[in-house]
């Protein structure tokens, strides 16, 4: 990312950080903290200074009482720094926000992706100050995002970010035997060779010629679509949904298209 | 400082050997003290088609051992006292090689040197990737046939990422495409690719077309860089590659058969 020439004091950005959610399924505070202490103990070094998320959802579900000072306290005494909250009600909100602690109001959040892109966007501007906080922290975490999912996070396949994942452009050739992956939208704007691969989780748009193989949604996004201006790919597939050049129709062989999934079947269809 | 080449494709048999010998000659004779390097350790050939290969006494594995000097290994070409061949082991194989090692001689070959060209073996591994990782320049000889294409394909690919440059987000490497091996006349009947087909799946600069001919064979087996054999087109072609790689902007040749047709008719070929 350069510097943008608008301001040279400061500028606003928007990057998505990897940050561990702590899903809590008892109130008793006692509890809570010693099974911490004995995952932390695992590894003490990941866990120090760890940003988190507290992920209030069950306990609301099944009605137990939260206070929510006492947990960020509790949070804070042995070293993780709690820098948000979901899933609570109006008065645990009221309680996190006075903590300095922004929230996220996480309406139905599985089930509707456009509500929670929604709030992800409002949340930066919110919270501005508190957001810079995260990315300092955050961004250690990265690499070992796939450890924490597994140590505190069992039960979540993917956990909402705090901010939208920014598309990946591509302005080099993809050449064959590269693979490329984007957690978002993937933008190529050269030709992508026989034998290279491209996967992303969101999109993927090729603005030129298109041989190698591009996977879209690849972790489950079946709304994901794939575009480009001259298809000759090898294979093109949406959340696993694939075909070959084998079964592609000659027809639109050289054409510019979009691949997208319609009642669980993969449609090619030519961008007139 | 000296301007490290390398000479790379993938595939074998594309005529790497012979585009290193010819270009290191073409830019010593045009008066850059320059230096090529045998990286196909265990396969040597360069010394071969250098026609030195009975005063090879040292090698580059030596050199990077500490058994020999780099000035005892040296040999300096019989045609141009500017020029000089690094010969490569043929006892050992490419594990001899160490990336420290290959960096630390053609640092010291750089005080000396205007340009070092790396003539890589086949394939993408350990030798092959030694020659690139220093590189500033590469070029990439390539056949008019799919799989050739294909694998110069994948080197661009290794040449983008597993490079010093690449690794030090430096400048990436300049690539050029050399298509050697052309035969108009194939390429007219469809056996061959085409300039354009081969284009429009690499799209590099084009540094030169070399011909096929039956001089690179002859100047081989005499151990003669074919860029010698002035009369030749592969040779003409050689001259035209290094010309425009120096910055001269020459118009390309030997893309179309020019033969007259009476030649033509009577089967004259070059």
């Amino acid at each position: 990312m350069k510097m943008s020439n608008t301001s040279s004091v400061l500028e606003f950005k928007s990057s998505t950080f990897f940050t561990p959610i702590l899903i809590l399924f008892s109130n008793e505070i006692a509890a809570i903290e010693q099974t911490l202490q004995d995952k932390i103990s695992l590894a003490p070094d990941f866990f120090k200074n760890s940003p988190l998320i507290i992920d209030v959802r069950e306990l609301n579900k099944s009605a137990l009482e939260v206070n929510v000072a006492e947990i960020v306290d509790m949070l804070r005494m042995i070293g993780l720094f709690p820098i948000g909250l979901r899933g609570g009600n109006e008065q645990q909100n009221k309680q996190a926000q006075k903590l300095s602690i922004p929230v996220d109001a996480g309406r139905d959040i599985e089930n509707n992706l456009a509500v929670q892109e929604q709030n992800q966007q409002k949340a930066p501007d919110k919270h501005s100050a508190e957001s810079t906080a995260v990315e300092d922290v955050g961004t250690q975490e990265k690499t070992a995002e796939t450890a924490v999912s597994k140590t505190l996070d069992a039960t979540e396949k993917s956990a909402p970010q705090a901010v939208p994942v920014r598309a990946m452009i591509i302005a080099q050739p993809v050449r064959s035997g590269q693979r490329i992956y984007a957690q978002g939208d993937l933008v190529v704007m050269s030709q992508v060779s026989a034998g290279a691969e491209i996967m992303a989780e969101g999109n993927i748009h090729v603005y030129n010629t298109l041989r190698g193989r591009a996977l879209a949604g690849v972790q489950g996004n079946t709304s994901a679509r794939i575009f480009c201006l001259d298809l000759q790919a090898e294979l093109v597939s949406i959340a696993g949904d694939y075909k070959t050049s084998e079964h592609m129709t000659k027809q639109l062989q050289k054409k510019p298209v979009q691949v997208y999934l319609q009642d669980h079947a993969l449609i090619i269809k030519e961008i007139a | 400082m000296a301007r490290i080449i390398v000479v790379t494709s993938g595939k074998g048999g594309v005529g790497k050997t012979t585009t290193s010998a010819a270009i290191a000659m073409g830019l010593a004779r045009r008066g850059f003290k320059t230096a090529v390097i045998d990286f196909d350790v265990g396969l040597r050939n360069l010394d071969l088609i250098m026609g030195c290969e009975r005063r090879v006494v040292y090698d580059f594995i030596n050199v990077i051992n500490g058994e020999a000097s780099l000035n005892q290994a040296l040999i300096r070409d019989k045609n141009c006292n500017l020029l000089y061949i690094l010969p490569a082991s043929q006892t050992r194989d490419k594990d001899a090689l160490t990336l420290e090692g290959v960096g630390r001689i053609l640092e010291e070959l750089s005080k000396d040197f205007k340009y070092i060209v790396c003539d890589s073996p086949a394939g993408i591994e350990k030798g092959a990737n030694l020659a690139l990782y220093y590189a500033d320049d590469a070029f990439v000889v390539t056949n008019p046939e799919v799989s050739s294409v294909r694998d110069s394909d994948r080197m661009l690919g290794i040449l983008a990422s597993k490079s010093r440059r690449a690794e030090l987000d430096e400048e990436p490497i300049k690539e050029y495409l050399l298509l050697t091996r052309y035969d108009p006349n194939r390429v007219r009947s469809g056996e061959m690719l085409g300039l354009d087909d081969v284009q429009d799946i690499l799209s590099l600069q084009l540094l030169g077309i070399i011909p096929e001919s039956k001089s690179v064979l002859t100047a081989s087996n005499a151990g003669i860089p074919v860029i010698l054999d002035e009369k030749s087109e592969a040779g003409q072609a050689y001259e035209d590659v290094v010309a425009r790689y120096l910055g001269e902007d020459r118009p390309h040749r030997f893309i179309d058969d020019k033969k007259g047709f009476f030649r033509k008719l009577f089967g004259g070929r070059s």
